[in-house]
Order: structure tokens, then C-alpha cells, then sequence
């Protein structure tokens, strides 16, 4: 375990060590919104916020995957962290809770200043932030398996994106349901279902990918 | 499976049972569009528009099981190793994107008159494309590394998170669906068909299921080809290079 918690402080580190990348994922998000609220106009703008904030979200979430692996993927890091006594599932898991603290929270943030400034309904606030705090870390989890799947690709960038972003519509559909709150509790027991389960699963896949990735 | 898993053997297998698949795609097609064409009577309420059906249902069923076919493929290859799984996966995976654009094009083709509309995002419409976008991903995914042994494995391990994920897609597209609109435009009654219809349609999904299987022996039978030139040209180089 000490293995565990020790590679959360060290990606933590070097996370924080790179600040502009936090940054820039940030201006990412807040700038998709702000094109959102100049392609739709300013009338409309209030029943789409959720949507909006949710796809801005997604987006940015992507932008971030490719500091998870390739990093250590370039420098021959990953092979350390392979033959590690530490399980592979485990170290996937310490670097996603990482990029989740790195990147999710951030964006978790953000999101309620840039709900006002798109005029989101007074009740949805609650619905939003509860859902992209169980829905962020489904991101990370996810994002981690396409970002594992494409090392070495050429255009990785556009691929991770490419691969993830029709596996996280339930995320999206989900967490716009639960900005409104017409729809109840549903909604946000179906995204903790689905981080459960992906907390479950993706660590192993993630894993499997990784290791195939330098045989 | 085993059997197959030589290559040789199954080259062997393959060329045997190609000119029999194609003469069955040929046979079934040709029956089948005489039947669904000719034969089968204009449908009381869409009059003739519902010959689409023929081929629009088929590619729906096919976009399906192909996916199917690339999951299983890639499971026994991460699992067993199978040698040949991986090709089959590779093969596949293109007619059913294929596949499953044609759905797409043809169900927008029939919704125009029948609906009024071309494109509806209702469930059934939108997970369809959701599983047009994840054979772009895994094809995608396949093609984009020099080296193709690792474009195999990666896109094995996203066809089996893809076919996990569906389920869940499939679901929560419905949920967002009853959500968003009621079911108004997609409500047609759907009464037993009849056989006059079921005829022809069971003709033309064995003619288009024979013609997947047709291409699958000729984009594997290529494949291997590929793969044993590029064997031959890499000992060609070798023997070379310790010549120079």
C-alpha cells in the first residue's frame, strides 16, 4: 500500500509541478463554454447550461489524458512501474485518483462560476455539482484505458478522443438528467452505479493494455 | 477453432469453401431481390417504400452480429492466442462499419417518406450510430501503430471494453430518449409479418450473411497474404544485412 499512496504523492508532485497544464485545461473548458454562449446566443442559453457545461467537461477531460502514461511511457518509466512489486491495476489506479485530483476537481470548480455566467437555473446547481463529482472520476477511469490503448499511436491525441468519447454518453446523459431537478434521485444513483463499475473494471483493462503496450 | 488455428490449414480450408459461399450470396441475393422486388406486395400503408426494408433490416441484424463476430475475435485472441482470431477481427470489422452505415443511409432513405423526416434521434437511430462510431474507433485504433502486432492487441482490448459498454449505451440512450420525446413518430404498429414479406426478408438476410462471409475469406485470405510477405521481406533484409 505504501507503494500505492507513494505514486499518488509522486504524479500529485509532478502535477502540480506543471502547473500550465492544469491551467490550460481550464481555459479549454471555460473557453468551449464561452463559444457555446456565442453559437447558441444569450436567450437560450439557460436550459442548455447543463448540456453545455457537461460537453465543455468532457471535452477538457480529454485534452488532459495524454500526461497519464506518456510521460512515463517516453522516458521508459512504464516499464519500472510494470516490473514494480506493486500491482499494474493498482499503480492505474493511483495515477487515476491523481489525474482525477489534478484535473477532475479543477474542472469541478470551475464549473458553478461558469453555470452563472451561462445563466444555469437556480435548482440545478446541486444536480451539476453532485453529478460531474461522481462523473469526472468515470472520465478518469475511462480516459486511462484509451489513453493506455493509444501509446506509441501515431496522432494520439485525436485517437484517445476518438475511442472514448462514444463510451462516456451514458456519463453525459446522465449528468445533463441530473442538473434537472424534475428527474429525482435517478440520475445520480445510475452515474455512482456507473463509477462503481467502472472503479471495477477499468483498473484491469487499463492494466492489460498497458502491459501489451511494451511487449 | 483449434483446427483452424493453423494457418496453412486454413488458407487451405478457405480457398475450398469461398467459390460455395460466394455461389450462396449470389443464389440468396438473386432470389431474394426477385422476391422482395417483384414478388412481395406493396405494403397498405407505405406502399412501395417498404422494399426498403429488404436491405435496411439485414445491415441492422448484420451491424450487430458483426460486432459480435470482432469481440469474440479479439477475446479469443487476448485469451488463447489464437493466431487467426485477430485477422478475423480485423477483417470484420470494416464490413460491419459498412454494415452499419448502410442502416443508417437506408433508414434515412425510408424515414423521409415514411416519417417525414430524415433523421430522428430516437433510441434505436442514435445507437446504431453510437456503434458506427465505435467501428471507426476500433479501425482507427487498429491502423494507427507501425508496428500492426501492437494495432492487434490494442484494438482487441477496445473491442471487448466497446461490447461491455454497449449494453449501458444501449440503456441509457432509451432512458435519455423516454426522457426527451415521447414516442410518437417511431410508433408504428408493428403486426406480424407476414409471409409474403417474411420470405423475402429471411432470403436476403441469408443472401447478405453469405456475402459477409464471402469477404471475410477474401479480406483474411489478403491478410495473411500480407502478413507472410512482410515475414518473407523481413528474412530477406536479414539475410542481407549479415551478407553486407
Amino acid at each position: 500500500m505504501t507503494g500505492f499512496f507513494a505514486i499518488i504523492l509522486r504524479e500529485l508532485r509532478t502535477g502540480l509541478r506543471h502547473l500550465s497544464d492544469i491551467s490550460a485545461v481550464l481555459a479549454f473548458f471555460a473557453l468551449v463554454a464561452t463559444l457555446f454562449a456565442f453559437g447558441v446566443g444569450p436567450r437560450t442559453l439557460g436550459d442548455l447550461a447543463g448540456g453545455v457545461l457537461w460537453t465543455a467537461a468532457l471535452l477538457a477531460a480529454m485534452l488532459s489524458l495524454d500526461r497519464l502514461f506518456q510521460p512515463d511511457h517516453d522516458d521508459g518509466g512504464l516499464v519500472l512501474l510494470i516490473l514494480s512489486p506493486v500491482p499494474l491495476e493498482l499503480v492505474v489506479l493511483a495515477k487515476v485518483i491523481a489525474h482525477w485530483l489534478t484535473a477532475g476537481v479543477p474542472i469541478l470548480v470551475l464549473a458553478p462560476l461558469l453555470g452563472l455566467a451561462l445563466q444555469l437555473p437556480e435548482g440545478s446547481l446541486p444536480g451539476l455539482l453532485t453529478g460531474m463529482a461522481l462523473g469526472t472520476p468515470i472520465l478518469s477511469l475511462l480516459g486511462a484505458l484509451g489513453a493506455a490503448l493509444v501509446l506509441g499511436a501515431r496522432r494520439a491525441g485525436v485517437l484517445t478522443a476518438l475511442l472514448i468519447l462514444p463510451l462516456v454518453i451514458p456519463v453525459l446523459i446522465f449528468g445533463v438528467a441530473a442538473t434537472d431537478p424534475a428527474n429525482g434521485a435517478a440520475p445520480v444513483l445510475f452515474l455512482a452505479a456507473m463509477l462503481l463499475g467502472a472503479l471495477a473494471l477499468c483498473p484491469w483493462a487499463t492494466a492489460a493494455a498497458l502491459r501489451q503496450s511494451v511487449l | 477453432m483449434h483446427a483452424l488455428a493453423n494457418p496453412t490449414r486454413f488458407m487451405r480450408l478457405a480457398g475450398a469453401v469461398l467459390p460455395w459461399t460466394v455461389a450462396a450470396a449470389a443464389v440468396f441475393l438473386a432470389a431474394g431481390l426477385w422476391q422482395a422486388l417483384v414478388v412481395s406486395p406493396p405494403d397498405y400503408q407505405q406502399g412501395e417504400t417498404v422494399r426498403i426494408m429488404y436491405v435496411h433490416v439485414p445491415s441492422a441484424w448484420l451491424s450487430m452480429f458483426i460486432y459480435m463476430v470482432v469481440a469474440a475475435g479479439s477475446a479469443s485472441f487476448l485469451i488463447w492466442k489464437h493466431p487467426l482470431a485477430d485477422v478475423a477481427a480485423q477483417a470484420a470489422a470494416p464490413i460491419g462499419a459498412a454494415f452499419t452505415a448502410m442502416a443508417l443511409a437506408t433508414g434515412a432513405i425510408w424515414g423521409q417518406p415514411t416519417w417525414g423526416t430524415w433523421w430522428v434521434w430516437d433510441a434505436r437511430l442514435t445507437s446504431v450510430l453510437v456503434l458506427l462510431f465505435l467501428y471507426l474507433g476500433y479501425i482507427a485504433l487498429v491502423n494507427a501503430f507501425d508496428d500492426p502486432e501492437r494495432g492487434a492487441r490494442a484494438g482487441a482490448v477496445l473491442a471487448l471494453a466497446g461490447v461491455i459498454n454497449i449494453p449501458i449505451i444501449k440503456f441509457s440512450v432509451d432512458w435519455w430518449n423516454t426522457l426527451h420525446q415521447p414516442a410518437s413518430l417511431t410508433r408504428l404498429d408493428a403486426p406480424a409479418i407476414h409471409s409474403s414479406m417474411l420470405v423475402p426478408l429471411l432470403l436476403m438476410v441469408a443472401g447478405l450473411f453469405m456475402y459477409f462471409l464471402a469477404v471475410l475469406i477474401i479480406r483474411m485470405q489478403s491478410a495473411m497474404l500480407v502478413r507472410r510477405s512482410r515475414a518473407l521481406g523481413r528474412v530477406a533484409r536479414g539475410t542481407a544485412g549479415s551478407r553486407a
